[in-house]
């Protein structure tokens, strides 16, 4: 049985297997401004329940368009906050930062839960060792009315990722890699377990863009057995596990299992128009960009700016290219800035945004226009995606995003990393 | 049984073809509003081209991407009775259900239908079949509960019915 199996078994106190379909309770839900505005119109308008069974489990972010760019925005944003004030609803309001991000910062999300967002990229937070779907409004709305949602028990693949990566090389490389090679349907059903000596080198903050890219392939979710570094994570918090989930993955019969040898990989972008579009940066260096964008849910933890600082301390953005900060939550801001990394950058003539979804999903703070290029740590590349349906989004790690901003064009981040890991 | 006139579409449909993320976060915020832009992308006027009970029939990894609900409720809305593809997102998949949208998984109908055909599908005999090409499938029956929700027209309609989700009842 893969993790989740284990998992969903603990949950409903049986043993089940791939394919059942499964009631659980669920232990957080939570949705952000793109999706509450319907959650609130199901609950009120179309059911018109007074009452939330799960309000203490439900969570709602003002993340995609935050401060409110247009008076469309701000009345949805005013919906939310009423509908959580009437239901006793906790609110991450403008500011706290992207919910995926949010939910592990504020220690809402262990590990062990079972967790539904209105959001696709839910998964991300399967690094914890979570069951994490990304649902739609109104099966988000029925999870906070009911307590429960029905779940299909999903089969598992193994993705091991083995051995050391070059500096230079980071998580994004490497799942932008996988997603090369198995396709944007290549995990379609099921959910990805990740295992693998290459994990010991990542930390969390690497593991989550693991699990959020996984999305990209199709992956129903994707997970990260708890391990040493996970507790440690949790411990370093002051969390604890929310359940404990006795594991022997070399008992797993796995539908599928992939080996990724890591040490051979190199820094990558995913050109447009489609996630796994995959190409080495050093064959495509000297594509021109007009946009660099740093955050989202997939590269906007602390790791990801520190990266970013450090490539381009004491350097400066290139003439004519827009460099685009966005740190992914409040906590997230607060100790880089702490840090000094936000000044480093701010110096060498980036933007810093608040958190915020904004650009990643041509939402605001960096729309592009027609024919415009940009580079960014986001997760999807689709046209039209970030601005104008002719704009092109290269999708890349911050270091490649980095390098770049300083050259004016796609740019190998190795150059200025060797070294750093070791 | 339904039976329509099919719209073909190829694999890797997106929520985003559907309809795209800057409706959903632009000044057009509502779901009429929102109409004119169905697949707009991929077949432009779609919305006056079709009529109500066609089908789409897709290829793989239909409703890809976000999770945004507005793609099935949208198609259901300028008239779409089924989509018929080779698989699903498993979001697109869920929200489709909820909002009464007929889904069924099917492999040879996708590989020969071309826009035009006429299309049916029997959710509960479990046979979708190209008239027009007098290709037939069978495919997997969905599961009661599921058929129950279709049938109320959506998971909303059948709690304003039933009281509670069908799924909830077996579990008291
Ligand atoms: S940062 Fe981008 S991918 Fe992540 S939740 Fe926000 S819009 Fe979605």
């Amino acid at each position: 049985m893969g993790f989740i199996d284990e998992l969903l078994s603990s949950v409903v106190g049986r043993e089940v297997s791939p394919g059942e379909v499964v009631v659980v309770d669920v232990d957080v839900v939570y949705a952000h401004d793109g999706t509450a505005p319907l959650v609130v119109d199901v609950v009120e308008r179309e059911l018109s329940l007074e009452k939330l069974e799960a309000a203490c489990r439900t969570y709602f972010f003002i993340d995609h368009l935050a401060p409110a760019p247009h008076v469309a925005a701000a009345s949805v944003h005013g919906k939310m906050r009423e509908f959580c004030r009437k239901h006793g609803i906790r609110l991450y309001d403008v500011g706290n930062g992207i919910c995926h991000q949010v939910v592990v910062d504020e220690g809402i999300v262990r590990s062990g839960m079972v967790v539904m967002g209105a959001d696709s990229h839910t998964p991300t937070v399967g690094a914890l060792g979570v069951y994490a779907l990304g649902v739609g409004s109104t099966d988000a709305a029925i999870a906070m009315a009911y307590g429960k949602q029905w779940v299909r028990v999903p089969p598992t693949v193994k993705v091991t990722l083995t051995g050391r990566p070059e500096p230079g090389v980071m998580s994004k490389d490497v799942i932008l890699n996988v997603i090369g090679e198995l396709g944007t349907d290549g995990t379609m059903g099921k959910v990805v377990e990740f295992h693998g000596s290459t994990l010991k080198f990542f930390s969390m903050d690497s593991r989550f863009t693991l699990t959020n890219m996984s999305v990209e392939m199709g992956s129903e979710s994707a997970v990260i057995p708890v391990d040493e570094l996970t507790e440690q994570w949790i411990k370093a918090r002051g969390l604890t596990l929310h359940r404990l989930i006795d594991y022997n993955p070399s008992k797993s019969p796995f539908v599928d299992e992939i080996v990724f040898e890591v040490g051979d990989m190199e820094p990558v972008v995913a050109a447009p128009p489609d996630v796994d579009n995959v190409v080495a940066v050093s064959e495509i260096e000297g594509e021109e960009v007009d946009q660099v964008f740093i955050g989202s849910c997939t590269n906007g933890r602390l790791e990801d700016i520190e990266v970013a600082a450090r490539i381009l301390r004491g350097g400066r953005v290139s003439k004519g290219v827009r460099c685009i900060i966005s740190p992914a939550s409040r906590l997230v801001y607060t100790e880089a800035l702490k840090r000094g990394y936000l000044r480093t950058l701010a110096e060498a003539g980036c933007i810093i945004a608040p958190p915020t979804c904004g650009p990643c999903v041509g939402g605001h703070m960096g729309i592009l226009a027609e024919g415009e290029v940009a580079i960014a740590t986001t997760n999807r590349n689709f046209p039209g995606r970030m601005g104008h349906r002719d704009s092109k989004v290269y999708l890349a790690s911050p270091a490649t995003a980095a390098a770049t901003a300083l050259k004016g064009s796609l740019t190998d981040p190795r150059e200025y990393l060797r070294g750093w890991w070791t | 049984m339904i039976r329509g006139k099919c719209w073909k579409l190829e694999d890797n449909v997106s929520t985003d073809h559907i309809i795209s993320g800057k409706y959903k976060f632009g000044a057009i915020d509502s779901l009429d509003a929102m109409v004119p832009h169905v697949l707009e992308e991929v077949i432009p006027d779609f919305y006056k081209k079709v009529r109500k009970g066609d089908v789409i029939v897709a290829g793989r990894n239909f409703g890809k991407g976000s999770s945004r609900e507005q793609a099935p409720r949208l198609l259901k809305m300028v008239g779409v009775s089924a989509v018929v593809a080779k698989s699903f997102s498993h979001i697109f998949f869920r929200n489709a259900i909820n909002v009464g949208l007929l889904v069924v998984v099917a492999q040879k109908v996708p590989d020969v239908s071309e826009t035009g055909d006429t299309v049916e599908v029997d959710p509960e005999g479990g046979v979708v079949r190209n008239v027009t090409k007098g290709v037939e499938e069978t495919v997997n029956a969905l599961p009661s509960e599921v058929t129950a929700i279709l049938k109320a027209g959506g998971i909303v309609e059948y709690i304003k019915n039933h009281g509670a989700p069908p799924w909830l009842k077996g579990t008291e």
